[in-house]
């Protein structure tokens, strides 16, 4: 370990203004990619289901009137 | 080589391939990127010149290189989608590209507030930040251009082909620092006869690389099985696979 304490890690040598500002939008910048795609994955399945749980309706409505 | 490779041209079985290899990216990117970022920030030692300030350089330098490092692949994918008319490459050109939006984004700005302590201004218009700056509008160009045409074919295209012109930027990138008279130092790791960095901070720096490199390995996966699912919506199999899961 680098630094005595806590305090000192995080002013890192007086330069934690630009150590903090990097790491934070960094982890900001990957976790909101991460997540947008994880979200989209998310939206697909629920359109996808809907759109078969849509079709099987009709195809229902189809034989109720055909009959 | 290619009766191995062929059932990947289908989109359900390079779908499968891509839920196969993402715990492995998973595993490989949260491991380094904890252990990279702990090591980093707390273990390694600091700079004799630059102090703490320097700590940057444990995602400064791997988002860098991967920024181009996802740019080859995009462009490697564009070639293959150009040359054998494979569509699943034309979709993993456009998961790539947000990616490696994201990292260049990641390299100017870490690049900025490393910048302002050390030379005292955030940006200058020099070669190595106007190149590295020009390859973001280059992602963001590939996908703008994709996103433009109604007609995914075209529009497929059209960005492969801006993908591939883009690659003249790399080079322009690496060699920046050479050719033209620049505030920003160096190359650090690319040229192994010189040692320009100790072991004690080379090794951090090595696990962050592979952390970066494995989440946008992550992250072009789950956006290309999007793509696929996206392209394939109406396809049996995407059905199929969604009742049963």
């Amino acid at each position: 370990m680098q630094f005595d304490s806590f305090a000192d890690f995080i002013a890192m040598g007086g330069y934690g203004f630009y150590v903090w500002l990097s790491f934070g939008s960094c982890a900001l910048i990957l976790l909101g990619i991460l997540f947008s795609s994880l979200n989209d994955t998310k939206r697909i399945f629920s359109s996808v289901k809907q759109q078969a749980l849509r079709e099987e309706r009709i195809k229902k409505a189809k034989q109720e009137a055909g009959q | 080589m290619w009766k191995w490779l062929h059932p990947y041209a289908k989109a359900d079985r390079a779908y499968q391939l891509c839920n196969t290899l993402l715990p492995y990216f998973a595993v490989v990117t949260v491991v380094c990127m904890i252990v990279g970022w702990v090591w980093g920030l707390a273990y390694a030692p600091a700079d004799y010149q630059q102090k703490d300030s320097y700590r940057i350089i444990f995602i400064h330098v791997p988002s860098a290189i991967l920024s181009m490092g996802a740019y080859s692949s995009m462009a490697i994918a564009a070639v293959i989608a150009l040359v054998w008319q494979l569509r699943n490459a034309e979709l993993a050109v456009i998961a790539i590209a947000p990616v490696g939006a994201c990292v260049t984004a990641i390299a100017l700005i870490t690049g900025a507030a490393w910048g302002k302590p050390m030379w005292g201004a955030w940006w200058v218009w020099d070669a190595r930040l106007t190149s590295e700056l020009i390859l973001l509008f280059l992602y963001l160009g590939v996908l703008s251009l994709y996103h433009a045409f109604e007609d995914k074919k075209a529009a497929g295209r059209a960005a492969c082909i801006l993908a591939i012109v883009g690659v003249i930027n790399l080079p322009i990138i690496h060699f920046s620092v050479e050719w033209w008279n620049t505030l920003h130092q160096g190359a650090t790791i690319t040229k192994f006869d010189t040692k320009a960095i100790d072991p004690s901070m080379f090794w951090p720096l090595m696990v962050n690389i592979v952390a970066f490199a494995g989440f946008v390995g992550v992250v072009t996966l789950i956006r290309l099985k999007n793509e696929i699912l996206q392209r394939e919506k109406h396809r049996p199999w995407v059905r199929d696979m969604l009742e049963r899961g």
